[in-house]
């Protein structure tokens, strides 16, 4: 079934390779229909961004230790024989760190998008270390209908690594799944160090419009910010090199089917969070207070607490941007077609022609801004809304880590008093409740052993995953700021263009 | 007056300029200085906006100008409002592109541009008045003017029931009818415009903070954390330059087509109050007709008298309006066609910077490797 479909090879094929699919039709049996020309383009800045490399292998290994000074000319070079290559499948450091950025930045003019009305397929893609992964979220919404609607997401993967049963697959996915998957990983990982991505958000407000056939720019923009965090998150989870070994992992990017999560509710992003914050609490509600003999946990805590004021200091501030941006663009619309009304009522000819013309480079400008709020927003507004999150996950991960250190001083406690219990017995003459007491000493000796060991595993653990933590969001950063410039300077070009082609317009006014 | 009087008042209407604006309180003080057509020598006057009130009226009221109510009269910009006074939006909502600009350069543009204008003025030019204005060195704002044509528009309800009032030549009528509908719409535009460029501007504020927050973002505690304090402090760069382009094209927004607009708009009200101006006389001409033909034989005489010299002084009035709505049609294409050059210039040239420096920043980034 899905695997009969051809995953659209490339980014930049996006704008081409959309299906039209018949409401209420499986996506996956229809028969091949015509794609059309009217989807959704991305941004005319070139696609082929550098998260998805979308050029296979060879962009995307890198070395380990960022040593170099970031702005130095030097180029790194790269070897193929380096261990890098079987990465995912050591529990070393991760060595391969890609990028997590929206492989596509559909700026669409949302009538486009409505054209087909909500039939259209979109696509997340994720690449997987090697792996080129697009993760089209086709979502074909109406399986049901009313309120029992629901959108799907294609995700398609295409991979090279041992771990997976194909090549190429493709699978569809709801957004319960994904949060699903999350819950299932962060139950499994967080407790031993891991930095598990979280999921985006829930949306009831968003989502409602969206079932209710709500075709208004709102809608459409709900759906793509959705299906670019879901793929932002995804990319995230597959990078990791434990994570994507996980069975649910591949279970979730393989499987036909999947098992429908229940009670998302509680599984949501903010319900896994709440978790976590509840278990951050208790932590802090113990009166015990650890006793750090590592400083460089104590250090990194401090600095993860300021990176999180900052971080959402610029968050704040990239929305205002974004909100004014959007705002300008609603403002240049209205004065084009004042100018337009104007050039028709005007007598004059030449003046007539020229405020036509004024206002059709003003309609251009407008666009313009749009795109740039666009990528204001999938760049650096979203990119910092996700670090927020995922420093709530390090700060998880941190007070698990307390929680385990606790556990092991109880475990010790316990066995102290087990101890203190045995020595008394020793006295009382009472034998086999001797030899009980000698048991429960065995017993909570392999408590603390293993409070000890599992303590020294998390810190071991978290200490690695801190580290290709702020490799990550170093190279992220990076990522968007080149994206974000190259927008910028696409931005600067075409205005060049619209006024150059004005002028000659309003020099002939006679 | 002999021809030697005539040209020794006469002003060069291009050297008439604004060269400075003090602020005392809540009067502003404009240097203007000036030169006659005939010599090099130039003048330098100092005047407040009562002054220019006073010119104002000056013009309005000449005697022995035939058809004076047919002039188109070039449009004193509103009173300013210095800041210290009143908000920033009262301001906006008076003035509009000119409360914009910094030190009221745009506001003295457009005071210089009035002058020029009517030192421009075939008729107005000669008003002893203007020459008052341009050489005395007393400020002849404090002499009580004598009351000459008002500007009936803002006037009551009956007298704006006029307006409607159906003209006797088609010329007139399809003048008066455009006029009234792109009036309008100049004025609708100019106001878009103004939403526009204020946007532009409070965007540049907010990629202001958004910068200064990103300077805020350095750390030196291990190496990960310089490398991202290095890229906070790039980016930092980056969203500064976009804000001084924004800063920039703003200021060409208003120097340039806002000015051209505001100014615009404005003539055309002035257009407009002419051809009230001549609506009315028109409706006084038909009420004397009609006296005339109804007057008993004892008041005929002087009636058909009143109703003769109404005919002259229409007759005049509407011949000098032609003139002067053909060359205001001339003279307002032409200032808006040099008006959209320069923005379009100034945009083109501030755009080039922009990409210019924008690339120098993306090749600087691209050159590590990610």
């Amino acid at each position: 079934m899905a695997e009969d479909r051809e995953p659209p090879p490339l980014a930049d094929a996006v704008q081409t390779d959309f299906r039209e699919v018949e409401e209420g039709e499986d996506l996956f049996v229809s028969t091949v229909s015509t794609l059309s020309p009217t989807s959704p383009e991305p941004a005319s800045f070139p696609a082929e961004d550098i998260s998805t490399n979308s050029n296979g292998p060879k962009q995307e290994i890198l070395l380990d230790d960022d040593q170099e000074d970031l702005f130095a000319e030097a180029t790194e070079e790269v070897s193929l024989d380096s261990p890098e290559r079987e990465p995912i499948l050591s529990d070393g450091p991760s060595p391969a760190i890609t990028p997590v950025t929206p492989t596509v930045i559909i700026t669409p003019r949302v009538d486009a998008l409505f054209d087909r009305s909500l039939d259209e397929v979109k696509q997340i893609s994720i690449n997987v270390l090697y792996l080129f992964s697009i993760i089209q979220a086709f979502y074909f919404c109406l399986q049901g209908d009313g309120m029992n609607a629901y959108m799907a997401y294609k995700v398609t993967t295409k991979t090279s690594l041992s771990l997976f049963s194909r090549n190429e697959f493709s699978v569809k996915r709801r957004f319960s799944d994904f949060l699903g998957l999350h819950s299932k990983l962060a139950s499994k990982y967080m407790h031993i160090g891991y930095i598990v991505p979280p999921a985006p958000e829930k949306s009831i407000v968003g989502m409602t419009k969206v079932k209710v056939g709500k075709e208004d720019l709102s809608s459409a923009e709900f759906v793509e910010k959705r299906r670019s965090a879901l793929e932002r998150y995804l990319m995230r989870t597959v990078n990791h090199p434990a994570l994507v070994k996980d069975p649910d992992v591949i279970q979730f990017l393989e499987n036909t089917e999947l098992p429908r999560a229940v009670s998302t509710q509680a599984l949501s992003g903010a319900g896994i969070l709440r978790m976590v914050n509840k278990a951050a609490d208790a932590v802090n509600k113990m009166t015990i207070k650890m006793n750090e003999s590592d400083a460089w946990f104590e250090e990194k805590q401090q600095q993860f607490e300021n990176l999180d004021i900052q971080l959402r200091k610029l968050h704040a501030s990239v929305e205002s941007l974004v909100c004014h941006r959007k705002e300008l663009s609603v403002n240049t619309a209205s004065f084009a077609k004042s100018a337009a009304m104007l050039g028709n009522s005007e007598d004059h000819t030449a003046l007539s022609r020229a405020l036509s013309q004024l206002a059709e480079v003003e309609e251009k400008i407008d666009q313009l801004h749009h795109e740039q709020a666009y990528a204001d927003f999938y760049l650096f507004s979203e990119l910092l809304g996700d670090y927020v999150r995922l420093i709530t996950a390090v700060k998880g991960v941190f007070d698990q880590r307390m929680k385990t250190w606790s556990k092991w001083q109880d475990a010790q406690v316990m066995l102290q008093r087990k101890r203190e219990a045995e020595a008394k017995l020793q006295y009382a003459n009472k034998p086999d409740k001797l030899q009980q007491a000698k048991d429960e000493i065995k017993e909570w000796e392999a408590k603390v052993q293993q409070g000890e060991r599992d303590f020294e595993q998390i810190s071991k653990n978290i200490r690695r995953e801190v580290e290709r933590f702020e490799k990550q969001r170093v190279k992220d950063f990076k990522v968007v700021i080149i994206k974000y410039l190259e927008s910028l300077v696409h931005t600067q070009q075409q205005l060049i263009k619209y006024w150059e082609a004005f002028l000659p317009e309003a020099k002939a006014i006679a | 007056m002999g021809s030697n009087e005539d040209s020794a008042q006469s002003v060069n209407g291009s050297s008439i300029k604004i060269t400075d604006v003090t602020q005392d309180g809540d009067t502003l003080t404009f240097a203007i200085t000036s030169q006659k057509s005939s010599s090099s020598a130039g003048v330098c006057v100092f005047r407040t906006y009562e002054d220019f009130e006073w010119l104002q009226q000056g013009l309005f009221s000449q005697e022995d100008v035939p058809g004076l109510q047919g002039v188109i009269f070039p449009p004193l910009p509103s009173k300013p409002l210095p800041s210290t006074s009143l908000s920033q939006a009262k301001a906006l909502k008076q003035l509009g592109f000119l409360a914009l600009g910094d030190e009221w350069m745009i506001y003295c543009k457009a005071l210089e541009l009035y002058l020029q204008q009517v030192a421009a003025h075939t008729t107005l030019s000669k008003s002893k008045a203007l020459y008052s204005f341009l050489n005395s060195s007393e400020s002849p704002g404090k002499q009580c003017g004598k009351k000459g044509i008002l500007n009936r528009l803002s006037q009551a309800m009956e007298e704006m029931r006029k307006e409607g009032h159906k003209d006797v030549d088609e010329f007139f009528q399809s003048e008066r009818d455009s006029s009234t509908n792109l009036s309008a719409l100049f004025k609708l535009s100019t106001e878009k415009f103004l939403d526009v460029v204020l946007n532009k501007q409070r965007l540049a504020l907010a990629c202001g903070h958004f910068s200064t927050s990103l300077h805020l973002c350095v750390n030196q505690d291990n190496p990960t954390a310089v490398a991202f304090s290095k890229i906070c402090l790039k980016l930092s760069d980056i969203i500064e330059a976009v804000k001084i382009n924004y800063e920039k094209v703003s200021d060409n927004d208003i120097s340039t087509l806002g000015l051209g607009l505001d100014l615009e708009s404005r003539y055309q009200e002035a257009k407009r109050e002419m051809l009230f101006r001549r609506t009315c006389k028109l409706v006084e001409l038909e009420t004397a007709n009609r006296n005339s033909e109804r007057a008993k034989p004892n008041k005929k005489a002087i009636m058909e008298g009143v109703q003769k010299a109404t005919q002259k002084e229409f007759d005049i009035i509407s011949s000098v309006a032609k003139q002067e709505i053909e060359h205001y049609h001339r003279d307002r294409v032409s200032l808006l066609r040099d008006f959209l050059i320069c923005w379009c210039e100034k945009q083109l040239s501030t755009a080039r910077e922009s990409s210019a420096l924008l690339s120098q920043h993306l090749d600087a980034c691209k050159k590590f490797a990610v």
